[in-house]
């Protein structure tokens, strides 16, 4: 039998991890064909259908799918799993919504967040925010798992033609009722896939503060991340956190300042190749991840450090 | 309204985590162990709504071990009304415990239901999506704030894009955010009135629910350590290092 990945996409265009799901599930199987559910969304089924590792696309389109409502995709999915031995999805918000509610009306124990592909019933996961690795082998004859995007390579886009073939609508609720999204619009690289991080912590003291992340934002074309800390206490919105109950980021490099490195907060960067903290208490727990610590007053460093940067002659983009 | 809230007993969020050396799992003999946070959460929202005069009875329920039944009287203590320990021991799958809270469902009727977002320990994120889908009812979940109506809840989640606004007819499941509010500390009053609340105790066997794990877990192993960095003495050397060595700028 076959993997069936669950697309997500905004209507218009894929979104990025779907093509680092694309590779993992066609790690699992092969014979990958790709469930694409959305309303108005031809042009999503279209692209998907030019990725060489997609062996065919099914497209149900509907108004009924245009907030993608986990209890509205289900009845689909479960109705299209009846051929596939592998339901594939995200595990960011939108693929840990949605599968746990395949899963169960699947009778499948479903498998979180896999790191590592080891053979089809068998992969590797993070527990206990990062800090173990368990081996696990699922019996269910129909496995449902969410990957871990940063763990995989995104797909290539293009070179491939795979069919699509159109599926009809499942039932809709009217139990649930979406209102509204409210979607922080940056020109910066997305969190989940910058090449350059750099997060603040509670030790920025304010929101205002943050502008000096941003300064060196600009000038290194990143991604602006905060630890649990620095959101709760309002200096940032929620969907810059990093950490174990937000987004795990693994960039090439990821500069933690005014972070103390909980374990929960390790959890979501500790794989990024390269790590700067700047923290001015030399004994915080961020400086044991470090690769280059500083210790400094932020306050200091964060104006020397631009300056630093703007005597370069170049910079990687 | 009732509003059946789901606390798991979990090995603290403040622990450094010990890989066994035979693979089998992490320490727990002697370790302490908590509410999972955002269960602490879940009690929170419920007494909060309980107190605003919308909610009429709060019952905690918890699927585990003997000393699972820690996590419900700590739910009493800061104001759920009575418990519910389902006792099961081993590890127990997040199907099998959305299977448990079904049977439990079945019989409380309550009209809400909430329960952390994720699981601190296994991390899988799972049970109250699947309760959802047993029961067929809509799902709110990784909510940072909740408005009570007549019939419904409004629900603002937190996502990976920014946030999202639902509408929820009840009965409905809620999962939790540790950004949903500010759980309140036990008072020692409390905690002693809280002993004389009625926990009911039930074996999962009762409940007619297999609960044999579908997934073995084969081999539990400490993540790869990174090698030890250095501490610059500046930010020149910092920035010096980043270029010419670690080559990332």
């Amino acid at each position: 039998m076959s993997a069936l990945l669950i697309a997500e996409h905004n209507n218009k265009e894929v979104k990025p991890f779907t093509l680092n799901a694309i590779t993992a599930a066609s790690q699992i199987d092969k014979d990958l064909h790709v469930l694409v559910i959305g309303n108005k969304s031809e042009e999503v089924a279209k692209s998907i259908s030019q990725i060489p590792n997609v062996k065919k696309v099914i497209h149900v389109d509907n108004e009924i799918y245009e907030n993608f409502l986990a209890e509205n995709f289900t009845s689909v999915i479960v109705k299209q799993a009846e051929n596939y031995s592998h339901i594939v999805c995200s595990a960011n918000t939108f693929g840990k919504n949605l599968m746990p509610r395949v899963a169960a009306l699947l009778d499948t124990s479903q498998v979180s967040d896999i790191i590592k592909v080891i053979s089809a019933d068998t992969f590797l996961r993070p527990i206990y925010a990062g800090n173990a690795f368990a081996t696990v082998k699922s019996s269910d004859s129909k496995k449902c798992i969410t990957i871990r995007p940063t763990s995989f390579d995104p797909a290539a886009t293009s070179g491939g033609s795979a069919e699509i073939v159109k599926a009809d609508a499942g039932e809709t609720n009217t139990f649930i009722k979406f209102i509204k999204r409210e979607e922080v619009k940056s020109d910066r690289p997305e969190l989940g896939t910058a090449r350059v991080v750099i997060s603040g912590g509670r030790g920025m003291g304010s929101g205002e503060n943050f502008k000096l992340i941003t300064e060196i934002a600009d000038k290194l074309n990143a991604a602006i991340g905060a630890s649990r800390a620095a959101v709760d206490a309002g200096y940032i919105t929620n969907d810059h956190q990093v950490g174990q109950t937000g987004k795990v980021v693994v960039p090439d490099l990821y500069i933690a300042v005014g972070i103390s490195g909980a374990i929960q907060h390790l959890a979501g960067m500790k794989e990024s190749k390269v790590i700067v903290a700047i923290n001015k208490d030399g004994e915080a727990p961020i400086f044991s991840v470090a690769d280059y610590g500083l210790e400094a007053d932020l306050f200091e460093a964060l104006p020397q450090f631009l300056e630093e940067l703007s005597k370069l002659n170049t910079i990687q983009k | 309204m009732k509003i059946l809230v789901a606390v798991k007993r979990v090995i603290d969020y403040n622990v450094q985590i010990r890989v066994k050396e035979d693979g089998t799992g992490v320490v727990t003999d002697n370790v302490k162990m908590s509410t999972n946070p955002p269960d602490d959460n879940a009690i929170e929202e419920a007494v909060k709504i309980k107190e605003a005069g919308k909610a009429t009875e709060i019952v905690a329920v918890t699927v585990g071990e003997e000393k699972a039944q820690e996590t419900v009287r700590k739910a009493l203590a800061v104001g759920a009304d009575r418990g519910i320990h389902v006792k099961v021991d081993g590890i127990v799958e997040p199907l099998a415990v959305s299977k448990i809270l079904q049977k439990i469902a079945d019989k409380e009727k309550p009209d809400l239901i909430f329960m952390g977002k994720q699981a601190i320990d296994d991390d899988c994120n799972q049970t109250g999506q699947m309760l959802a889908a047993l029961l067929n009812w809509p799902q709110a979940t990784f909510a940072s704030k909740i408005e009570v109506k007549d019939k419904s809840l409004e629900v603002i989640r937190e996502v990976d894009e920014g946030l999202e606004t639902i509408e929820v007819n009840v009965p409905a499941i809620v999962t939790c955010d540790l950004r949903l509010n500010e759980p309140r500390y036990a008072s020692l009053p409390n905690i002693m009135k809280a002993k004389k609340k009625p926990v009911e105790q039930i074996n999962s066997s009762d409940l007619g629910i297999d609960t044999k794990p579908r997934i073995e877990q084969i081999k539990v192993e400490e993540p790869p350590k990174r090698k030890a960095g250095i501490k610059v003495a500046n930010v020149a050397e910092l920035v010096e290092k980043l270029k010419n060595e670690a080559k990332v700028i």
